[in-house]
């Protein structure tokens, strides 16, 4: 296992260097300058003068190695510079947003788990029922839908029929758990659709394998009841594909959420992200494509050591 | 494709080899359709938005651009059969003006992506070694970056418009692709027939682009279906955020942006009708796609 665990370590370093890199680049590397783009792009509409102090702020007028490594130094002294439109560090907006945005995910995780994993066992286990059909219309939609015109779909019934519009004001989870929980469950609902589809298919998939493999026959044949053969023996193998899915669903449910908050208003940080892309403000942009990528590989590396703890097989692959 | 055929003797294979090339794309439609019906249909969706896209100019009714001050936000009636926008434009007009930009913009980053993916997964695979490892660290730091996130990033930087919403796209499809189509290319390279053409003399040139591309062919064709919806979706998100195709444009994203959300109460059929048109050229798209992956490579089922 540990030979295992430093395996893992060791490609998961340069990837997280080469994340930091590629956040880097696409605002330095990529044609079009960012210090241009923030005066308001047209040519003529600003002095030389006016551009050279922008680039100054930026930073933009060193060589690209030099602004690597500063920004680097940066961050590990925790200090991500500072947001040209809040005027406030960056840092700061990281630790308001993030938590609103990680339980808005965490909460489409789970919605969507209590949904998918029953879903997909009994579409299974009642393979070609009428059920498993009602089952794949779901899927299949969830899937198929985009996940801002579910979000969008939900407002418009929520509003011309139950008269609920996006609060202006969020509360905080931790002052007021009850009224926090009934504002966000709409945009958690809208945001886990997909995952809670993309899951019900993967389980019934792995369930409707491992039932035909022999253990479940053996099983059955020592005369245990259905319900401990499914519970018992098949959810359990069925689960571990679902659970490897964890860190990419995650991931996922980022991208997501930079929609659906944008559409119910969340003060979460995928606003942040689409705010602050918007009206060009690069250094709130790369530090949260940067922390978006580091809680997306990191999370991938516990599925990583999780999957090689459950399943020695890989450990020694 | 063999499997699961119906079994025919050596004699009428021969007969069926004669018949003309129509006639055997023909007959393989048929069967397809016959053993994948969900397939066929999503095929039929795709096909029904190729003729939208491409005779859009002959079949909209109005013109999308033209600004109407009498129907601003008029309700869908014998005139403008879905409505005008909050400009009075047609929206019908738009909605297929908008299939035009979904399909063109989804066709040309799948093609240049999966196809540059492609390309490099087989060479990673076939060279090993450091290239290989660097190649997938690489293609991991990429993948780090969930796709409307990365494309955000990129778009803010070169700004809203067609050609830079492909390129966005193709740096966000392609890192899937080198990664599938390594793993393929990874078993190919052990081959037998691999081996005979090296013994034959032949080159590593020749060896990526005769043996090991051909046999990844199937697994192509996959990424390029299942990937078009998932390319059709990040385009529209990214234009419905503001930072992909410019407003002027009629897209089925910008459409949603219009009238998605400020009038949602007042004239619905503003949003209603491009997210119809949307989730159902996703749908199909993915129905076939799905259906295509189950004929040509059943190992690939669930994924």
């Amino acid at each position: 296992m540990t030979g295992y665990i430093l395996q893992r370590l060791a490609l998961f370093i340069p990837t997280l260097i080469l994340a930091s890199f590629l956040a880097f680049a696409i605002m330095r590397i990529l044609p079009g300058d960012p210090a241009i783009a923030m005066l308001g792009g047209a040519e003529g509409s600003f002095t030389q003068e006016d551009l050279d102090v922008v680039r100054e702020k930026l930073g933009t007028n060193r060589p690209l190695h030099i602004q690597y490594g500063t920004w680097i130094r940066d961050l590990f002294q925790g200090n991500l510079s500072e947001s040209y439109f809040f005027r406030v560090p960056v840092s700061q907006l990281m630790t308001d947003r993030f938590p609103v945005s990680t339980q808005l995910a965490v909460m489409a995780l789970l919605l969507s788990y209590v949904v998918a994993v029953p879903l997909g066992v009994l579409s299974a286990v009642k393979q070609d029922s009428w059920f498993d059909h009602a089952a794949k219309i779901f899927t299949i939609a969830g899937v198929a839908l985009p996940t801002f015109w579910v979000g969008i779909l939900i407002l418009f019934v929520l509003g011309n029929y139950f008269n609920w519009v996006p609060p202006l004001d969020y509360a905080n989870f931790w002052e007021n758990p009850l009224i926090n929980l009934q504002q966000m469950i709409f945009p958690a609902v809208a945001l886990g659709y997909f995952n809670t589809a993309f899951a019900a298919r993967l389980t019934r998939s792995t369930m409707l394998e491992v039932m035909h493999e022999d253990y479940i026959r053996t099983a059955r044949s020592k005369g245990l009841k259905e319900a401990v053969v499914i519970g018992r023996h098949a959810v359990k193998n069925a689960f571990l594909p679902v659970v490897t899915i964890v860190g990419f669903q995650l991931g996922r449910l980022f991208g997501g959420a930079v929609v659906i908050e944008a559409i119910f208003v969340v003060p979460g940080v995928g606003t942040l992200l689409v705010d602050s892309v918007l009206i060009r403000d690069y250094p709130v942009v790369q530090a949260v494509i940067l922390m978006i990528a580091l809680i997306v590989l990191g999370l991938n590396l516990v599925v990583d050591l999780l999957y090689g703890w459950l399943n020695p097989r890989i450990r020694y692959a | 494709m063999l499997n699961g055929l119906p079994q025919v003797s050596r004699e009428g294979d021969r007969q069926y080899l004669k018949l003309p090339w129509y006639s055997r794309a023909l007959s393989g439609i048929a069967d397809f359709s016959r053993r994948k019906p969900l397939g066929a249909i999503g095929g039929a969706i795709l096909l029904i938005l190729i003729f939208i896209s491409v005779t859009s100019p002959l079949i909209s009714p109005q013109d999308p651009y033209e600004i109407r001050g009498g129907s601003i936000l008029a309700a869908p009636s014998s005139e403008l059969l879905l409505g005008g926008d909050s400009l009075g434009r047609d929206v019908l007009s738009r909605l297929f003006y908008g299939g035009r930009i979904s399909l063109y913009v989804g066709l040309v980053s799948i093609a240049i992506g999966i196809t540059a993916g492609a390309f490099l997964g087989a060479l990673s695979a076939y060279f090993g070694g450091k290239i290989d490892l660097v190649v997938q660290r690489f293609v991991d730091a990429f993948i780090a970056f969930p796709g409307i996130i990365l494309g955000l990033a990129i778009m803010s930087v070169l700004g809203s418009s067609v050609n830079n919403i492909i390129f966005a796209l193709v740096l966000v499809l392609a890192p899937s692709a080198i990664r599938t189509v390594r793993a393929q290319a990874l078993a190919i390279k052990e081959m037998d027939y691999v081996l005979a053409a090296r013994a034959l003399g032949a080159g590593d040139l020749r060896i990526v682009i005769r043996h090991i591309i051909p046999n990844c062919m199937a697994i192509f064709i996959i990424l390029f279906t299942l990937n078009l919806g998932y390319a059709i979706i990040v385009e529209a998100t990214l234009t419905f955020l503001g930072v992909g195709v410019p407003p002027d444009v009629p897209s089925w994203g910008g459409m949603l942006a219009e009238g998605g959300i400020a009038y949602i109460k007042d004239a619905p059929w503003l949003a209603i009708a491009p997210g119809i048109a949307l989730s159902l050229a996703v749908f199909g798209v993915n129905l076939l796609g799905d259906a295509l992956r189950d004929v040509m490579d059943p190992r690939l089922r669930g994924t």
